[in-house]
């Protein structure tokens, strides 16, 4: 039986499935349009919710595969490999695609192991090749100074992992489906999980939420602060001007090693990649490795002091000027966008 | 306990030249380092060998050159070093990669725990780590921020996630792939050096690996490069000076109407 169809890995945490699936969902549609097959979401979970899982097939899924388990609620590597690894190799895919979360940057490599697949990390650029059909994927490297565009010739199912909020999610149709069933009938398909997939010899036994309201992967807008901010006590200003555009805190490099604000908030080559729709840099130089983290942010806005900072090579605005008046002025603005 | 840590030894720049003609990177003339993330992975094994006894073995598959590496390594305080160093393995890519560090590690024999960083900063997949777990069929906890302790033939770390920390546990033997925050390397003592200097390292090829020929180097590899290309750089900087008051209000205006055209915020 030959491979054939775009799957999407929907994931989920603790029921709920994530945004991601749905940015999943708009580069699944292209992909099997353009293949001419079948886009397939897969869950694996406990206690998936109707409603999410309708939701797939509105956003695009022709099909959903929800496989359930108490054992499945949080990701834990094992069990979720070994179901994945099972469905692969009883429904052969020939495409399956998973966001660059902590879970897919872990759950697919694991897999394409099992079921002895090619794996491309943290694709920007997903196409199908016009002459043999196959996954064509770009994907950047050595701190995104270069693209690589790389295909998998004969392993299957073809796998890549697709950087969040690289894609804006699939739209909703609430169109009915077409009068005397012309397309492919939508279908939901929930299965309970084989005991004998769900054994782990890792155990969860705790868990901290982040200390700030919004992850910086998860967020649509980002104000990353560097050391041109001068002392910790120089913070507040930039958190106020970050909460009045909404946006959630990172940091370089220095300002991490010095204390001011915890790893977790760090964007470049040893901490965090980030993707937003907005990313302002205030005191921000510009580093190669912060640059790596942070380059493809869709809009790029940087305030420094230093017209040659290398920030301003790849951003789209710069503000030229002292940040000590220019980011209370940005932020009295916004406030008064806020309220008016 | 047998601690084993994975190294790679990558370009000190990123900073890279590239062959227009054949599309391929000019990387000869480029200092050599260990991938930063890989220093933290060697700190982790070693301040665990400091707790529970027992020593840290580097490892790395890579050219001649990448001897280099593993007596930094050394010099930092692991007991030894393998080179795994071949023409057969040239152009391999991750998954190939995994196959032959696992059997490396299998070959080592009895690892309580192997140690990588959580990615290297040329190739920037984080799939090896991953991958040696899956070819060695051990569970793999990955972005571990902190090992909490190892007792009673399991580990407890912190695993950072995007929603905060995981704490889990995991039974011996396991793979783990560290990030920044779970320690600060040591710099290597002088003793460490001369240590380094001597230190015999083996050097292994196929021959001496349980390994299959047709799963090595590019041939062995799922995925093939097919292309590398410069991003074209799509920015304009407008830049505005904003040293005046009246610099500072036009400035914020056009900041204003950018996140209003961008249709953010």
């Amino acid at each position: 039986m030959a491979h054939e169809g775009v799957w999407i890995l929907a994931e989920q945490e603790a029921g709920r499935v994530q945004r991601v699936a749905h940015e999943m969902l708009a580069r699944g549609r292209a992909l099997a349009d353009k293949r001419g097959c079948a886009l397939t979401a897969v869950a694996m979970g406990s206690g998936l919710r109707d409603d999410d899982l309708r939701e797939l097939t509105e956003r695009g899924a022709d099909a959903v595969i929800a496989m359930e388990a108490p054992a499945l609620e949080h990701f834990l590597v094992e069990p979720h490999a070994a179901c994945l690894a099972w469905l692969i190799q009883k429904r052969r895919p020939e495409v399956l695609l998973a966001g660059a979360t902590t879970t897919g940057r872990t759950l697919l490599p694991y897999v394409a192991v099992q079921v002895d697949a090619g794996l491309t990390a943290d694709c920007t650029v997903l196409d199908i090749d016009d002459e043999t059909g196959g996954l064509l994927q770009t994907r950047p490297a050595i701190g995104g100074n270069i693209l690589a565009t790389i295909r998998t010739p004969t392993h299957r199912p073809q796998m890549a992992t697709v950087r969040p909020h690289s894609t804006k999610p699939a739209s909703r149709d609430r169109k009915p489906a077409p009068e005397g069933g012309a397309g492919m009938e939508k279908r939901i398909e929930r299965l309970a999980a084989p005991a004998e997939l769900l054994a782990s010899r890792v155990r969860r036994v705790g868990f901290a939420a982040a200390e700030e309201e919004q992850s910086l992967q998860d967020a649509d807008v980002i104000v990353a602060v560097g050391r041109g901010i001068k002392r910790a006590e120089n913070l507040p200003l930039v958190r106020e001007f970050a909460e009045a555009l909404g946006a959630a805190l990172g940091a370089t490099r220095d300002v991490v090693d010095r204390g001011w604000l915890s790893y977790p908030h760090q964007i470049g080559l040893s901490g965090k990649t980030v993707t937003p729709r907005l990313y302002v840099g205030v005191g921000v130089s510009g580093s190669v490795q912060h640059l790596a983290g942070m380059q493809t942010s869709a809009t790029i806005i940087a305030v420094n002091s230093d017209a040659d900072a290398p920030i301003f090579c790849v951003a789209d605005l710069g503000l030229v000027g002292d940040l000590f008046e220019v980011v209370p002025a940005l932020t009295v603005r916004l406030k008064a966008l806020r309220t008016g | 306990m047998h601690i084993i840590v994975p190294i790679k030894q990558v370009p000190e720049t990123n900073a890279v030249r590239m062959d227009e003609e054949t599309g391929t990177m000019v990387r000869e003339g480029v200092a050599a380092i260990v991938n930063p993330l890989d220093l933290y992975a060697i700190e982790v094994a070693i301040r665990l060998r400091e707790a529970h006894g027992g020593n840290v073995t580097a490892l790395s598959m890579g050219p001649p050159k990448a001897a280099s590496a593993l007596r930094e390594a050394i010099a930092m305080g692991c007991d030894g070093g393998v080179l795994i160093s071949d023409k057969a393995f040239a152009g391999s890519d991750t998954w190939a990669t995994s196959y032959v560090l696992a059997a490396a590690i299998r070959k080592l024999g009895n690892a309580d725990l192997t140690v990588c960083g959580e990615r290297a900063t040329d190739g920037d997949t984080g799939q090896v780590g991953p991958g040696i777990a899956g070819f060695l069929g051990l569970p793999v906890l990955t972005y571990v921020s902190k090992v909490d302790a190892v007792a009673d033939g399991s580990v407890r770390v912190h695993r950072l996630v995007e929603s905060g920390y995981e704490v889990l546990e995991a039974d011996l033997p396991c793979v783990l792939t560290v990030v920044k925050e779970a320690a600060d390397p040591r710099l290597p003592t002088l003793r460490g050096k001369q240590k380094a200097r001597r230190a015999d390292l083996p050097v292994w090829g196929p021959d001496d690996l349980d390994v299959e020929k047709d799963k090595l180097g590019l041939a062995g590899s799922p995925t093939r490069v097919v292309k590398i290309f410069r991003p074209t750089v799509a920015r304009q900087c407008e830049k505005l000076p904003a040293g005046s008051d009246a610099a500072i209000a036009a400035a914020v205006d056009r900041f204003a109407a950018l996140v209003r055209e961008r249709g953010v915020g």
